[in-house]
This record gives C-alpha cells, structure tokens and sequence, in this order.
C-alpha cells in the first residue's frame, strides 16, 4: 500500500507563501538551542558568580570544538553519502603519530610531516570507500575493520606518545587572534570550504543524491561508486587534519588521541545533532557546526559547573534523543506542508 | 494531429529472450511524431520488455531500431537518450527531500565557473514547467511537498529537459487518483500538441480510448494487431488481447445453498476514509469489491484488518462485534488480509520460503514450533509454490509463486474471513489460475472471502457478488456475472445505488 497515495492536497503555487517566514528547519532549531544553551548556561554560571562567556569561555568552547568539528565536517559528507566512517577516532591517532615523528622536531619537515600524514589519511579514506563499493561491505562493518586494523597497528608499535613537533608548529594549535584560536578560525574556513563543496558543486550535488537514493542516482547517471569513495577519502582528509592539529597541540603524537576523546561516536552524535539524516541525502555543514558548538558549550558549562562526568554523560544523551525525535517530526510535518532547507 | 513522414522511431521484427525464455518475437512498432501510441496487452504479454528495449536497457537478440530513420543501436539507457527517447518508469526516480530543479538536472547539473549553475537550472525548468503550462510548481520547491501528480510532472519535465522528442510511459496512471489521472490526460495531451512521440503502456482500456491515436496489441510476446484507436472497440481490443473466452478462464461459482453463516459483516461502519459500510459476507462466498482507485476499496480492508480501524459503526466476525484496532487482533480472529503490495508489505523478501509461510504463524499464535515447520510442505503444496526448497530466498521467486507464498502464511493461520487486494497484480496466467482456484477452492472449505481487483473481467469472473464504492461509500451491488458496464456505471458514480 503505497502511502505516496495518501499524501494530502498539492502545496499551493509559490505566490501563497509567505515570503519571509522563519522556518523551523534543523538547521534553525540547531541554532536556537545553540543560543538558549548559552543563555541558560550564562544565567546557570553567573548564579556562581562566574562568566560563561568571558574571554576564557569563548575560548574554551572554541578550542573544544575545533578538533570535533574537523572530524564532523568530514563525517557530515560520509554521512550524507547514505554511508559511516568508523575509523576515524583511530586515523586520528595515526596521522598525529605519522605528523609529529616525520617533523621530529625541525622546522623543516613541518610541510612534508602535514604532507605524509594527509597522504596516509587519504589512503585510509580510499580502502575505506574501495570495500564499501567495490566489495559491497556495509559500511558500519567496513570502517569498524579498518579501525581495528588501524588499532592493531598503533598498539603493537607505540605504547604512549611519540615523535616531536618543533615550536614552530605548536603555533597553530596556540596562537589567537584577540580571543580567537587560529585553530577554530582554519577549521571554520575548511567548514566554509565544505559547505561550499557540498551546495554548490557536482560532486557535492551528488552525494545528496547518492545518500538520497542510490538507485535513483545510478539510474540518473551518477557516477555512484566515485561518489562515495571521494566522500570518504574527504572524510578521512579532514581526521588526517584532526590528527595533525592535536599533535601541534599536545607536541608529539599520540595513539589514542582520537580514541580517548571518542572521535569515532562524538562526531557521528555532532552530525545527527545538528540535523544531517542518519540515512544519508539530507542536511548539511552548517548544523554540524551547530552541533559540535552545542556538544562544546555543554561540556564547558558542565566544566564551570563542576557537574559529575557521569550526568554530564545522560545530558549529552538526553540532548542527542531529543534533537533526533524533533526532526523526525518536523520531517512528517513538511512532508505535507514541505520545502527544503 | 501532425505526423511526420518518417516514424521517429521504428523497431522492426524485435526478438529478446531472457534465459532461453523468449519474451518478444517479432515485434515491429513505430512511434510518430504527435501521436499517442498505446501497446495493450495482458501481463506478461512483454509490454514492459518492448519498453525497455526502447529505453535501451535491454539489447534486442535480433531485429532492427531506426531513429528518423536511420539505424539506430543502443549499448545502454544514455545512447537511448542521446537518441532523444526517454521513459517514465512506474517508479518515481525522484528524491524526495531535493527541490524540483535538482532532480530535473540529476547527473547533468549545468556548471559555471566551477559551480553548479543554479540560477540556470531554475530558469530552465521553470521554462519546461511553462512549457507544459505547469504554473503550479515552481522548481525550487522539495518533491516531498509536491502530490503524486505533480511528480509525474516532475519526471516528465526531467525526461523533457534530456530534449527527448520521444516518450516512453509505462503505466503512468498507476500510482494516481482519479482526479489526477484527469490532469495527467491533459498534460500528455498537450505534449502531443507539441510534436512529441508517445509510447503509452497500460492495460487500462478507458486511458487508452480516451487519449492513444493509435494500438498496438502484444499478446504472449507477439504482435496481434496495431490499428487507429477509432477503428477498435474495446471489445475487439479484449478479443486480440486474450484471444479467448473470458467465461471458461474462471473456476465455478457456489450455490447458493453452499453458503453458511455470515463471516463478516459491518454495520454502519466508517473512519476518515470510509463511511456508512454496510455489508455481510458469508462463509464459502466470494464477495467482490469493485471501484476505482482511490474510492476506499484498499481503506476497507486496512480498517477491517485493523490498519486504520473503523471509528464509527460496528464490526462483526462470526456474528460477534468485535473492535478490531490493530492487526494483531484481526489476525487473532482469524482475519486475513492479502495487500496489493507484495513485496512491500507481504513479503520478508530475504527471508526464506518456510520462514515468510510461517510468519503469521509465529508471530501471532502460539503452539509448539515443530508442529508449524512440520505443516510448510503441506501448505505449500497446497497453494502450488515452485521453488528450490523450503530454504529459497522468496525475492528469488517469480511473482507469481511469491505470491502463492503469502497465501500460505495466511493459510497457515487457518483464517475465516480472507480479505484479498488485487490478488493476481504482476502475475503470469498459469500463477493467476492458480490463485483463482485457490480462492475458490478456500471459500468451499468456508472461508469467506473478499476480493477486492481492479481487473474488472477477474473480478466478474470471480465473485459470487460483486459490492461496488465510489467515494469512500458502498454505491451498490451487483449480483453474480452483472457485466463491466454495471460496474463502471456505479464506480463512476454515473449511477446510483441499484438493488442492495
């Protein structure tokens, strides 16, 4: 019984909208919880006689989400795909390890340690998208046995941290503008970048369609296999930049740098927080920022606050159910009513 | 109507198997430029085949294809676009949450300067939108909002803006409601206007009548007949088309005196879809329900069955009332309902033979698990399944068998009342036999069964009684072979209630 049939009367023609009308979109809801959360958590702070967003605050919830939100940007377009990146928390810890062990402290191999740690990323990236389209394997299973292949790896070759990144480098994951973190300002540019890729371009049309319907992409000429592959080679770009930001931050490399912090699920929660369908072919960069910026301020409120790790935990959770049960009915909702973001 | 000279397209003496199956011989066709050409024939007759051999995703064994006239061969879908033929399949191909414009230009967005062109992409749908006289939609519009008719024009804009000058529809009609099948007529009327080629494939004989210029009839893989419309009847298009009697084709109906109890009966009863039903069915009866899409045969069903349950009025099952609100109880009560989407809502398509026949069982009664397993060979006999063996994936069976397989999960639960929606849609004669003296052969045994078919000739064939809605009400009954004629009248609503 197909409910297509049951949909109800036609949207009327475009002069019936009203032309400038908030909608509802993830994309907003994600924004407005972003700024109640800062309001509420100004008030909830300030009764402690503190600041939430004092120099130090802005700070923090910046420096939390630049790595996060590396990883997210990348996972958003996997995501999008209609596919999942599980070994991202783990190439993190490599491409740190590879970044800070080729520089081994000169200057001079800063660009070749950033250059063989993309490299390797990338390459992650492409095995990843090889056994999801030419072998077929689900993704979940697929990047859940890269990231064991790559955690086998890291455990039988490092106990703890290694190699040495010179000074020069620990610049970027230090240095501010006034109270901005170079850092959180290059991972907003590679956002923009992103976002651009995603709603402006081909390829980026395409991963919409591919996550939409892969059928129907296919059928449509869509090169589905480059699709997705090129989604995750992105994807593991962008932990590769993860990766080497935290090895300027700590100053070596770290095997479980990525791990520790949970990189792998945090950034899968940061995506479908800030509005991208679990299922692929809708949603966008700009939520997930919302999201990593929500999962950010959370965590330095609760900081500010003293809470206990563990509720932090069930808000967090809390906070994650509640986003996902909102778009599923603001999905049903514009089924009838409908536009697009 | 202008024709040209030369076909746009000609496909002469086409022959395709598959798997050693012959399914075309010989068929020649060709499609003028501002005509609408129907091929009609029964399932199975290789109507879809021709279609696709068209569209290029199938290579004919033998025979020839000339564009304008020139020899023509199509190694896939895109050389027959490039040909300027485009078809409509009758699945949507459009996703849902991208807007208009993005799905007409899927895989061939415009780019400039590096960027999709979007102001492009608009504008030029917006052209093809105008074009049609389509003012309604506007390209920036999600698909998720638009109707099911505003989606077909959606995937005709898409195969337009490939420039196709030739049309391929394959029951376009299908997934419509009566009023927007009215729109649809109009917009492929005004596409012949415009000089386009129209293949248009359906087995609805109004449709046909009402819009093609010329038939072609399949029959069995082979080419009956091509005439003008205005030279046929639709009594000569079911002759070529079945080549048969259509009285001898159905199993014998009861006797009166067979018929027992009353099974099911509803009082009054209505929900959002329905309303005022009042109807009895009794067991070893088979009672037909006829109407159009979309007058409320399907929500009858779902509501009886517990889908969308009645709000108003009463329900009876063996003379008790009884309030049915999930499936779980219908199926509790020895309710069956056989949907019309096999393989969406009947069907685990991966899971195997044994586990689709004893789904019903398992999950709704209890009993030991040994004895249901024990009964499969039994009941797969007994509704003449061929397959491999019980372990066989059903997505593997042909439709006909998969759908002999939803009829062993129900009657796996021994139901009393069978409720059965268009039980012979995309099934092969052989299977379709099948199923009509199953049908028949349970309502003996005193199932009561409802059946409800938009094929109008099985529906007379098969029904002891034929009940009739039209907008969501019961419009009236007809008695034991009352004529196609009778039917439509009160489908249609042309004619109001008759004896009840």
């Amino acid at each position: 019984m197909s409910t297509v049939q049951q949909r109800t009367a036609p949207a009327g023609p475009a002069a019936a909208r009203p032309a400038l009308r908030l909608r509802l979109t993830p994309v907003v809801v994600v924004y407005l919880a972003l700024v109640t959360l800062l309001v509420v958590g100004s008030v909830l702070v300030g009764l402690r006689g503190e600041v939430l967003l004092d120099q130090a605050g802005i700070l923090n919830i910046l420096t939390r989400s630049t790595a996060l939100g590396l990883v997210a940007i990348g996972q958003t377009m996997v995501i999008l795909t209609g596919s999942l990146d599980l070994s991202v928390a783990y190439l993190i810890g490599l491409t740190s390890l590879i970044a800070a062990e080729t520089m081994a402290g000169q200057n001079g191999m800063i660009v070749p340690g950033v250059l063989l740690a993309l490299a390797v990323a990338a390459a992650v990236g492409l095995v990843n998208g090889l056994v999801i389209t030419v072998l077929k394997a689900n993704a979940f299973i697929a990047t859940l046995g890269v990231a064991l292949i790559l955690r086998g790896y890291l455990e039988n070759n490092y106990t703890g941290p290694a190699g040495d990144v010179p000074r020069g480098f620990q610049h970027l994951g230090y240095d501010r503008i006034g109270p901005l973190p170079v850092a959180a300002l290059l991972m907003l540019a590679v956002a923009a970048l992103a976002w651009w890729y995603l709603s402006r371009t081909r390829p980026g049309y395409h991963m919409y369609a591919v996550g939409g319907d892969l059928e129907v992409a296919r059928l449509s000429g869509v090169p589905t296999r480059r699709v997705v592959v090129t989604a995750h080679v992105l994807c593991s770009l962008a932990a590769g930049l993860t990766g080497i930001y935290l090895a300027s931050r700590l100053g070596s490399g770290a095997p479980y740098v990525g791990t520790d912090a949970g990189y792998d699920l945090e950034s899968i929660a940061a995506v479908v927080l800030g509005g991208t369908l679990l299922a692929g072919g809708r949603g966008g960069v700009i939520g997930t920022i919302g999201g990593v910026l929500i999962l950010a301020t959370l965590d330095t409120i609760f900081d500010d606050l003293e809470v206990d790790p563990f509720f932090k935990d069930v808000v967090r959770g809390v906070v994650l159910v509640t986003a996902v049960a909102l778009y599923a009915r603001r999905m049903m909702a514009d089924r009838t009513r409908g536009r697009l973001t | 109507m202008t024709s040209d000279a030369t076909p746009r397209v000609r496909l002469s003496a086409i022959t395709k198997s598959f798997l050693g199956v012959p399914v075309l011989h010989g068929v020649d066709l060709d499609l003028r430029g501002g005509e609408v050409h129907a091929v009609m024939g029964e399932n199975g007759a290789g109507k879809s085949t021709l279609l696709k051999v068209l569209a290029g995703v199938h290579r004919p064994d033998s025979g020839t294809i000339e564009v304008d006239g020139e020899a023509a061969s199509f190694a896939g879908p895109t050389d027959a676009q490039r040909a300027g033929i485009a078809i409509i399949h009758q699945e949507f191909t459009l996703l849902p949450h991208r807007s208009v414009a993005e799905n007409v230009y899927l895989g061939r967005e415009p780019v400039r300067r590096m960027q999709v062109d979007r102001r492009r992409m608009v504008a030029d749908t917006r052209k093809l939108l105008d074009w049609l006289g389509e003012d309604g939609i506007d390209p920036t519009d999600a698909v998720s909002s638009l109707s099911v008719a505003q989606r077909q024009v959606v995937e005709i804009v898409k195969a337009l803006s490939t420039d196709a000058r030739v049309l391929g529809m394959d029951e376009p009609t299908a997934a419509l409601a009566d009023h927007e099948v009215e729109l649809l007529y109009d917009l492929v009327r005004r596409l012949r206007e415009r000089g386009i080629a129209i293949l248009y494939v359906s087995h609805r004989m109004r449709e046909v009548f009402d819009l093609s210029d010329r038939i072609t009839v399949l029959k069995d893989g082979r080419f009956v007949t091509c005439a003008p419309t205005g030279e046929l009847t639709p009594d000569d298009l079911v002759r070529h088309m079945v080549g048969r009697e259509l009285g001898d084709y159905y199993p014998d109906r009861a006797a009166p005196e067979d018929f027992g109890r009353v099974r099911l009966a509803l009082r009054d009863a209505g929900n959002a879809r329905v309303r005022d039903l009042n109807l009895e069915v009794r067991a070893g009866e088979i009672v037909g329900l006829a109407g159009l899409q979309g007058s409320g045969r399907s929500a009858l069903a779902r509501a009886v069955f517990g889908v969308e349950p009645f709000t108003t009025g009463r329900m009876e099952v063996d003379g008790a009332a009884q309030r049915v609100t999930r499936p779980r109880t219908a199926v509790r009560l020895g309710i069956a309902l056989v949907t019309e989407d096999r393989k969406g809502d009947g069907l685990a398509l991966r899971q195997s033979v044994r586990d689709n026949t004893l789904l019903v069982r398992r999950a709704a009664l209890r009993g030991p698990r040994s004895r249901a397993r024990h009964d499969v060979p039994s009941l797969l006999d007994l509704v003449t399944v061929v397959a491999r063996g019980e372990h066989q994936e059903v997505r593997f069976l042909s439709g006909g068998n998969q759908q002999k397989v939803v009829l062993a999960k129900w009657l796996a639960v021994e139901p009393r009342v069978l409720l059965v929606d268009e039980p012979t849609r995309g099934i092969d004669v052989g299977a379709k036999r099948a199923v009509h003296e199953l049908l028949r052969d349970l309502a003996k045994r005193g199932v009561a069964v409802l059946m409800i078919s938009s094929e109008l000739p099985e529906l007379i064939g098969m029904s002891d009684r034929i009940l009739v809605m039209h907008a969501g009400a019961l419009a009236g009954e007809l008695p034991a072979g009352a004529s196609e004629g009778d039917v439509m009248a009160l489908a249609t609503g042309h004619r109001a209630g008759a004896a009840a």
